[in-house]
């Protein structure tokens, strides 16, 4: 199940004026698109493109900035009509997840077909958004399928007709087989799915590793992946993008400071603990430039991954002004395995990790903004 | 350029040429040696552009020359010629090849030209002095296990070895450190090296040293700058740019007030640490410490894996403590000591140890403990 639109759906929903205007969800005069409503979508405003080329592309559109909250109630609204359907959910975002509905047909009284559709319009009655249902027998073919008849899609690939479906479907239809990967995989003459069939699943592994045995089995419409409800986290990262370009060190240290912070509560709020901080970087021209290092001991603390990232930042500080900065934290272990060792050249770690602690019992108990460092503040 | 050399003197001399090349080149001139025949002697050159290795062996020379090869190929069909071979080595600059012949083998390998290897320029070294063999084996082999990977702190990422003031006078001292535990070693300052300035010596110089320090008897040449260090035996020159960056004040890390002693057999300690690690397979496996009037309880409790425990008679008369320690760090520390037994000084709990070597102060070592 994918909603349509989803963020620009619920401020349609929430604000009726909006109605039949072009919307456009994005954050700020120099952020990108996150999402954009199909009447501008119309117009050629896609997901992350940069606001100003939006902006051209749809003068009178309306910009809304995201209410994560609102979104994250809809969520979780769905969410539950979901669990009416089957325990076997795996979100993959705010709006768009797995169900595993095989063997559900005598609990409910119905096929798979029909539970769906009662899906999204419960969806539409009772919480006034859409969505569209893909359909098949595994999940590559699901996600496939849902893609197919957006908005308010509903799309069966069926193992019968898996074969003649994907035949001449270009490979890019793969999610994860991006740009770089077509690329490579049209200099080995692969453009369709009839071109991967050629190929021995021994010679596509030879020349694109593991990821080569899998396209095998897409080719072969076979996906083995299980809906799985708890899809580990691999790095938990934050970015954000400048209103104006800067070099300017203190104002990009605040920044700095605040995707640390940011970072290290959600890895305190999951109980992980990373082991590598990446820094990542946009330069004035767009041109990406992203730096990490490993740490000793995983961490969860603000005060290691800003420490880190900053070592990271003053290595690279002289190619500003830049117009994005993001961290992340990633090789995440359970917090318990957190390093507990104190470091012999820094006697104040410790103390400053004490206080971190107590800086988060604070904000628990008055607020976010009860107890700030100055940093944050520049 | 033309030359005979016993297959054992090649084998050495191009072992240590291809050990100092990267395997993962950009540069292609680098995946090479250099190799200069000229009277009685042919030396091999090599270098990652921060260390550069020269070793001298003897050949008969019949035509004097040079040219660059790939070290690894070199060295691995040197290595596979049958020992006490004779192997001629001729270059063929017009062909852009050089001909390795042995017995009945003949290989061919393709050749750069020598005028394309970066030679290190040549430094003006302030301080010159001679030390034995066993003693700089001792300062790195004891410190060495210190050094960091941090690459955010890349300063740690060396031994510093520097001259120090030390209770009977001025001593050549080498510290490595990667904030968790630290190696403090000392010997009697060799004449000459009063003025030298302290140095940070890579970790990989630390690696490629170690191999001109096996034969005891060897004399080996050090010189020191500010920005290179030079090691060398009669046949071998190990030359390599320091670390630019400033160690950090390790002295104030070192504690000094710490009176709770525990002497215990090394071997005996490190092999108990060892048996109650097991049960957990933690990257940072904490063994906890508990000690009592010559009674020491070590154990590990891994809530996921198991727990274990294990008793030792130790020496200790000093009240009640219990304290953490990560297990590697402890077993490598452990190992360092090998004719007293070891002694531990603590204070408390949450600050670092210190361990020597019986009453013997040239090598102190310091652990910092963790939260159990």
């Amino acid at each position: 199940m994918d909603c349509d639109a989803f963020y620009a759906s619920v401020e349609k929903r929430d604000n009726p004026e909006l109605e039949d205007k072009p919307v456009i969800i994005g954050g700020g005069r120099r952020g990108v698109v996150s999402t954009a409503c199909y009447i501008a979508r119309i117009r050629g405003v896609r997901s992350a493109m940069p606001t100003y080329q939006a902006l051209k592309l749809c003068p009178d559109a309306v910009f809304v900035k995201p209410r994560m909250e609102a979104y994250a109630k809809a969520s979780r609204q769905i969410r539950a009509m979901m669990e009416d359907l089957t325990p076997a959910i795996q979100p993959l975002s705010l709006d768009e997840a797995f169900l595993d509905l095989s063997g559900t047909e005598r609990l409910h009284g119905a096929p798979p077909a029909v539970m769906l559709g009662r899906l999204v319009r419960r969806m539409k009655t009772e919480l006034g958004l859409t969505g569209s249902i893909g359909l098949s027998h595994n999940k590559f073919l699901a996600k496939v399928a849902s893609d197919l008849e957006k908005p308010r899609g509903f799309s069966v690939i069926g193992k019968a007709e898996t074969a003649d479906f994907l035949r001449d479907k270009p490979v890019r239809l793969i999610w994860g087989v991006g740009h770089a990967g077509q690329e490579a995989l049209e200099k080995a003459g692969i453009r369709t799915f009839s071109d991967l069939l050629r190929w021995d699943q021994a010679d596509l592994t030879a020349r694109f590793g593991s990821m080569g045995t899998r396209l095998w089995h897409l080719a072969r419409g076979e996906d083995r992946r299980p809906v799985s409800a708890h899809e580990p986290i691999k790095s938990i990262s934050n970015e954000t993008t400048f209103n104006e370009d800067t070099a300017n060190p203190d104002v990009l240290d605040g920044h700095l400071w605040r995707m640390a912070e940011k970072v290290a509560d959600r890895a305190k709020a999951k109980d992980l603990a990373g082991r590598v901080v990446t820094l990542k970087l946009k330069r004035a021209n767009h041109s990406q430039l992203s730096r990490q290092t490993g740490l000793r001991e995983p961490t969860q603390t603000a005060d290691t991954v800003y420490r880190t990232a900053r070592a990271l930042f003053d290595q690279v500080s002289g190619e500003g002004p830049f117009r994005l900065l993001g961290c992340g934290l990633s090789h995440l272990v359970p917090a318990h395995q957190a390093g507990s060792a104190g470091d012999l050249l820094d006697p104040g770690a410790e103390q400053r990790e004490r206080a971190e602690r107590a800086t988060d019992k604070i904000r628990e108990r008055f607020g976010a903004d009860a107890i700030l460092k100055g940093r944050a503040l520049r | 350029m033309k030359l005979s050399i016993e297959r054992s003197d090649l084998l050495k001399a191009v072992a240590q040429a291809q050990s100092v090349v990267e395997r993962r080149n950009t540069i292609p001139i680098l995946a090479n040696v250099l190799i200069e025949a000229d009277g009685s002697d042919v030396t091999f050159r090599a270098t990652d552009l921060d260390i550069e290795v020269v070793d001298k062996a003897p050949a008969m020379v019949e035509r004097a020359g040079a040219t660059t090869v790939s070290a690894i190929t070199l060295h691995e069909i040197v290595r596979k010629l049958p020992d006490g071979a004779q192997v001629t080595l001729t270059a063929d600059s017009a062909a852009g090849r050089l001909t390795v012949e042995a017995g009945r083998s003949n290989f061919s390998l393709a050749t750069l030209p020598k005028e394309d290897f970066p030679v290190m320029a040549s430094s003006e070294y302030t301080s010159n002095f001679s030390a034995p063999a066993p003693v700089l084996r001792r300062l790195f082999d004891k410190s060495k296990f210190a050094i960091s990977n941090e690459e955010t702190r890349y300063y740690l990422n060396g031994v510093y070895m520097h001259v120090s003031d030390a209770d009977g006078g001025k001593v050549l001292r080498c510290v490595a450190t990667d904030g968790h535990r630290l190696a403090r070693i000392d010997a009697d300052l060799p004449d000459g090296a009063e003025t030298m300035p302290g140095v940070i010596v890579p970790r990989k110089t630390v690696g490629e040293l170690r191999k001109l320090l096996d034969d005891d008897d060897t004399e080996i040449a050090v010189s020191v700058s500010e920005t290179k260090v030079r090691f060398a035996t009669p046949v071998l020159t190990l030359t390599s740019k320091v670390i630019d960056g400033t160690f950090p004040d390790y002295t104030r890390v070192i504690p000094a007030g710490n009176t709770r002693k525990m002497e215990v057999d090394a071997a005996d300690f490190a092999k108990a640490v060892d048996r109650v690690a097991t049960v957990s397979s933690e990257r940072s496996r904490a063994v906890k410490l508990a000690l009592d009037e010559d009674r020491l309880v070590l154990s590990v409790n891994a809530p996921d894996s198991g727990a274990a425990e294990e008793e030792l008679a130790v020496a200790y008369g000093d009240e009640r403590l219990e304290i953490g320690f990560n297990a590697k760090y402890l077993l490598e520390i452990a190992s360092q000591v090998d004719r007293e037994n070891a002694v531990f000084l603590f204070n408390s709990s949450g600050d670092p140890t210190l361990m020597r070597e019986g009453n013997d102060q040239s090598a102190v070592y310091v652990v910092m403990p963790m939260r159990v």
